[in-house]
């Protein structure tokens, strides 16, 4: 089981009313980015992370976004460098580098690789095609996102494995000299993991490429959904899913007492969380989803399924009926309060209010995992029954929660929930992907494949 | 003074039949690249500036260059995060991220506020236009070279100091958003620091701008011409240059004995050293040198260039089609299959004594060097200086312990002498804080009568 | 030796230099990308029944850089307007290698501006097989003498580019590659567009004329133009033991097909 420690490294400093009058974080204006905070924060973050390797996790997740107060990852593969000098056995995943974004795709090749080999080969890329704010900060054209992204995961497995000098020319990078003098420690390149929300494109290319793929925390029955079509794309390509190919983030908060573990709890919904990542015009610019995608996101944001990064069927600008009557839901109450505000319908301060409503619901639908130890880990023992996954990250809180509460957590993960995870994985039979290589496992056509994910403990 | 160690942090164990056969170290082919060799090299080097800070160095100083064995640094702001974190007082001096290359200028502005903020402050951002070789391996037109370096330039320094969201249309970089989250420790910025070689144009400009400039290695007396240049454009912009405005690099190697130095600098010449960097076509792309510069490249016949950039390279460029005269240069003789690399390895260390007599690089005891270093800070005056352990196969217990003598013995020797001398360095005094009234004059940060008893370059010698 | 001028014009919004020489009726000729290279026995030969009007590329020799001017389509649309201004259309059309790639290009934007096109060897479309050459990673040297398949045996190849180049030479060779490199570096010499748009190209009678050796534009792109050029009556002609400057290579054999081509 590849056990993960991963903090979206926000600047808790933001002041709330700034995210909530802007109706997201992506767009707040920077002139509330302090340099000590900023300065204090990316340190203490790296203790943090020094610290989870020494409590016991497997793996350090990293992510990237940009222009943000939700995440101080703008250029996470800087936070890499560095967790590739001052640790010492744990992976370093990036979940992961926006290719589209890019704009010289043989540079993040070479800094991956130098990353790798700095840390004697511990270094696990995974790369995304960026959420809509990626795109607008970034200036990368939405309406070739897939193609830029596919193109640039082409062009750097190329230069790390095919002998240089050779041209490239491709349809939106052209490389006339490629011959990188850093190429990675693994051979014949790292592993790598994708992250996904809601795609079954993503899904489906994942699985065509052997790739892992890792559920950013999206709902029990969509996820199981997804993860079946990458069962069956995987048996079409002739290997057999398993526990290997699949891994889940899940936020979890400890604390010694159920009160302050409460506390940490409901600042993850600090601002509006998740939901209010960013704005709908900055969600899903012109061109970012296939019309297919669109069509199917309408569909499954209709029961209580929870987006991430805010892309729900209220960004896609469904009109929908006053969402009074769908409270709990932490996406609709965002797009509600959202749209109210604009309307100059609801305050700030009711705004809110709301806001923090919405959390017993939240923690309800397993948005939120928040408590000690006793109560955290058979939480946490549902999803692993429903997913089975091989690898399982540990997502720290949003919010303004102390460094001590945050070091607290951490201490109480390794100490108690980690063993406690790795029982029920053994228990479970969950490999994780460096224990049993994704795609190894052949499958006979006409056979009836394994089960991915377990629709009875589903229904349960 | 303020006391840097660089390294080009060299990937030491690429054959160096393979570079002479290429004729330069860029282009040898990456199969001959071991990525377990890489790891330990890059893990030794940072030992290095570990050490170098504890020593008592002021600074690391690191550079770029891209597929190239020559340096390791690809993408140098991997490291300067790893020593914003594992430093603790060194600044970390980056001469300098290739501006023209990068091509998402926002997120190279984001990348280097968060190593600032890392490193509580102690970064210095330093920007190139690049050597003509990275514009080839990035794909960056050499035609807007200057165009991109300043565009970049502009739009990195608005992103750390316009607030947020604005939008940029320039010629060649356009965002319609740009709000970054990551904003410089230093206020208003980083201090900026422009290495340069043998360009005028960068000179003026750095004087128009304040930055410090960085002379890389360049014989005394075309640094003393391109200083007084500098010197000049300030007076023009109404301020004096001192000591505060320049920096420079020497390469240097020292060992306990005499013997053991003189046995261990001849890696300096490894593959033929600087001069061998890149090949002509790689060095000089078209549209790379504006007219002017390579009109004035052709006439400078007798200086040497960092990074292989010489009128030697401008007359290759310009050989012979299907003539059958016979070129002295070993180079153009390798190519044509008139000599054996053995030969040419010959010639390339035989010119080791009088690259030293030519201070191209400085090589013996403490007691040998520093009165070379004293000679030029006489002649120069430099606030800052960079001192450049030595390219080659050293081992790294020679290099370390290079370090080693160099913080105990020359560093120490060296502020005497800098304090002797009246130098100041950029964080003593600010660069562009001293007034200059039109009509008087102003203090020359060279002196010419030390120049007279500084030795001329044979140049013939390369390195 | 016929008589030719240089002449500066206002045209396009700018200064372009212009060679003209010969007599009878207007032949356009685009030169390539190192620059008009003087007046060569095939200009002679043609100037003996034709006026040949051959434009000094903006960025080149005489004629000052235009700025706006990115890349290859734009230069098509300025030398359209040229012809537009000079009251030449239609005039039969010599490309030579980046010249014609301008002339598709000005085909594309307009083909009736054209009675005849000749293109010899023009980069612009992808090589199928093989690459076009990346002449901005190379010495000149190395550029040039990638152009001919067998340099001894081109007696005017050697007239033009043999012995010690002089400072002038050099420069004018720099400014050229630095402007063919400022509109041309990437994509390496071609426009993924132009395969496309040059269907739309009809009713104009077209000459392909290559070098089966040629090192620079692969003889594979003859092809690709050819297909490219469906909708309008075109032909190929491909050269044995010939490169990149068939004009000067073999030029008895080009000056028949040019000659029956334009009659």
């Amino acid at each position: 089981m590849n056990l993960m420690y991963f903090t979206e490294r926000p600047y808790r400093d933001v002041p709330e009313d700034e995210v909530i009058k802007n109706r997201a974080f992506f767009g707040v204006p920077n002139r509330f980015f302090d340099r000590e905070a900023g300065s204090r924060l990316y340190n203490e973050y790296l203790d943090e992370m020094v610290y989870a390797e020494d409590v016991g996790f497997d793996s350090i997740m990293l992510n990237e976004h940009h222009g943000t107060p939700f995440c101080m990852g703008a250029v996470m593969n800087v936070e890499a460098s560095i967790l590739a000098r001052i640790t010492k056995r744990s992976r370093i995943v990036l979940l992961g580098n926006p290719l589209p974004t890019f704009k010289n795709p043989l540079r993040i090749a070479e800094e991956l690789a130098t990353i790798d080999c700095i840390s004697h080969g511990r270094l696990v890329p995974g790369w995304v095609r960026g959420a809509g704010s990626e795109q607008i900060f970034n200036q990368a054209n939405p309406a070739y996102n897939r193609e830029m992204f596919n193109e640039a995961h082409d062009l750097i497995l190329a230069a790390w494995t095919r002998p240089g000098p050779f041209r490239w020319e491709g349809k939106h990078f052209n490389y006339r000299y490629i011959n990188p003098w850093v190429l990675p420690y693994q051979k014949p390149h790292p592993p790598i993991m994708i992250p996904g929300v809601l795609s079954p494109e993503t899904v489906v290319w994942c699985a065509e490429h052997k790739y892992p793929y890792l559920g950013l925390g999206t709902a029990l029955p969509a996820t199981a959904e997804l993860w079946n079509i990458y069962g069956d794309t995987a048996a079409k390509q002739g290997y057999q899913a398993g526990s290997e190919n699949f891994g889940y983030l899940q936020h979890v908060v400890v604390a010694e007492t159920e009160e302050k573990a409460e506390e940490l709890g409901k600042a993850h919904l600090f601002g509006g969380g998740q939901g209010a990542f960013s704005r709908p015009e900055h969600t899903l610019p012109p061109g970012y989803n296939s019309r297919e995608a669109t069509r199917r996101l309408a569909r499954t944001m209709t029961a209580g399924s929870g987006g991430f990064l805010g892309v729900s069927a209220e960004q896609l600008g469904r009109a929908k009926q006053e969402p009074k009557a769908e409270e709990g839901n932490l996406q609709k109450v965002a797009d509600s309060t959202r749209r109210r505000l604009a309307r100059g319908e609801a305050t700030v301060e009711e705004a809110k209010a709301a806001i923090y409503k919405a959390y017993p619901k939240a923690v309800e639908g397993l948005q939120i995992i928040a408590g000690t130890p006793k109560t955290v880990i058979p939480k946490i023992r549902k999803i692993l029954e429903v997913l089975r996954p091989g690898t399982f990250g540990f997502f720290a809180s949003q919010g303004p929660v102390s460094f001590e509460d945050r070091m607290t957590s951490i201490r109480l993960l390794g100490q108690e929930v980690l063993p406690a995870v790795r029982e029920i994985s053994k228990e479970l039979g969950l490999v994780d992907p460096f224990e049993r290589k994704p795609g190894e496992r052949p499958y006979t056509e006409g056979t009836k494949r394994e089960q991915i994910i377990s629709l009875e403990a589903l229904r349960a | 003074m303020h006391i840097m160690y660089f390294t080009e942090r060299p990937y030491r164990d690429v054959p160096e039949d393979e570079v002479i056969k290429n004729r330069s170290f860029f282009g040898v082919p990456n199969t001959f690249y071991d990525a377990q060799v890489g790891a330990r090299l890059y893990n030794e080097y940072l030992d290095e500036d570990v050490y170098a800070e504890e020593v008592g160095f002021d600074a690391i100083m690191l550079n770029e260059h891209h597929g190239n064995p020559f340096c390791m640094g690809a993408v140098m702001n991997v490291e300067a995060a790893i020593l914003a974190r594992i430093t603790k007082k060194a600044r970390i001096v980056l001469l300098g991220n290739p501006l023209p290359v990068v091509k998402n200028p926002v997120r190279l502005a984001e990348e280097l506020a968060e190593i600032d903020l890392i490193s509580k402050g102690r970064l210095v951002p330093g920007w190139v236009r690049g050597a003509g070789s990275e514009q080839i391996f990035n794909q960056a037109n050499p035609a807007y070279n200057r165009e991109y370096f300043n565009e970049a330039h502009d739009l990195v320094i608005a992103c750390w100091t316009k607030p947020g969201p604005f939008r940029w249309e320039g010629k060649h970089f356009n965002f319609r958003y740009v709000n970054p989250w990551a904003l410089p420790y230093q206020k208003p910025r980083p201090p900026i620091w422009i290495p340069g070689v043998i360009s005028a144009e960068t000179v003026v400009w750095c004087a128009q701008h304040k930055y410090p400039y960085i002379g890389l290695g360049t014989a005394l007396q075309s640094t003393v011409e391109l200083w007084s240049l500098y010197q000049k454009t300030a007076a023009d912009e109404g301020y004096v240059a001192g000591s505060e405005n320049f920096g420079y690099l020497q390469q240097i190697h020292l060992a306990d004995t005499e013997e053991e130095a003189q046995e261990q600098g001849r890696a300096a010449l490894f593959g033929g050293g600087a001069a061998n960097f890149s090949r002509p076509e790689h060095t000089l792309p078209p549209g790379y040198n504006s007219k002017e510069a390579t009109r004035r490249l052709a006439r400078q016949a007798t200086d040497y260039g960092f990074l292989g950039i010489t009128s030697e390279k401008l007359k290759e460029q310009r050989e012979d089609v299907g003539s059958s005269k016979e070129k002295s240069d070993t180079r153009e003789r390798l190519r044509k299959g008139q000599v054996s690399i053995e030969e040419a390895k010959r010639k390339i260390y035989a010119n080791y004594q009088k690259a030293q007599d030519g201070l191209q690089i400085i090589i013996g005891t403490p007691k040998t060097v520093i009165p070379k270093l004293k000679l030029i800070l006489e002649v120069l005056h430099p606030g800052v200086l960079g001192l450049f352990q030595a390219q080659g196969p050293l081992t790294t217990q020679q290099r370390m312990n290079s370090i080693r003598l160099m913080g105990q013995e020359v560093l120490p020797a060296v502020r005497e002498i800098a304090k002797g001398l009246g130098i100041r360095d950029p964080f003593e005094r600010e660069p562009g804080s001293r007034p200059y009234t039109h009509g008087t004059s102003y203090e020359a940060i060279v002196d010419l009568e030390a120049l007279k008893r500084a030795p001329k370059r044979d140049e013939s010698v390369r390195v | 030796m016929a008589d030719w001028t240089e002449e500066i014009t206002h045209v396009a919004g700018t200064d372009l230099a212009i060679i003209k020489g010969g007599t009878g009726k207007p032949l356009l000729i685009l030169h390539e990308e190192l620059g008009h290279p003087g007046w060569l026995s095939y200009h002679q030969a043609l100037a003996k029944d034709r006026t040949l009007i051959i434009p000094i590329q903006p960025g080149f020799g005489k004629s000052p850089r235009v700025e706006i001017i990115r890349n290859f389509h734009e230069l098509g649309l300025f030398y359209s307007w040229v012809l537009r201004d000079l009251d030449l259309a239609p005039i039969d059309v010599i490309g030579f290698s980046t010249g014609g790639w301008t002339a598709a290009e000005m085909a594309v934007a307009n083909a009736k501006q054209f009675r005849k096109m000749v293109l010899v060897a023009p980069p612009g479309i992808k090589a199928p097989e093989g690459d076009i050459m990346d002449v901005f990673a190379v010495t000149i040297g190395t550029q040039l003498n990638a152009t001919v398949y067998n340099a001894d045996a081109t007696p005017e190849f050697r007239k033009l580019y043999g012995g010690e180049r002089t400072p002038e030479q050099f420069e004018a060779f720099e400014d050229a590659r630095t402007e063919t490199a400022r509109i041309a570096w990437d994509p390496i010499l071609h426009n993924p567009s132009l395969p496309y748009f040059l269907q739309g190209v009809k009713g104009l009678p077209t000459q392909l004329v290559w070098g089966k050796n040629d090192a620079v534009v692969p003889v594979s792109a003859c092809g690709a133009y050819q297909t490219a050029l469906k909708n309008t009556d075109v032909k190929a002609s491909v050269f044995d033991d010939c490169g990149h400057r068939p004009e000067i290579e073999k030029p008895e054999a080009f000056l028949k097909l040019i000659r029956e081509f334009l009659a």
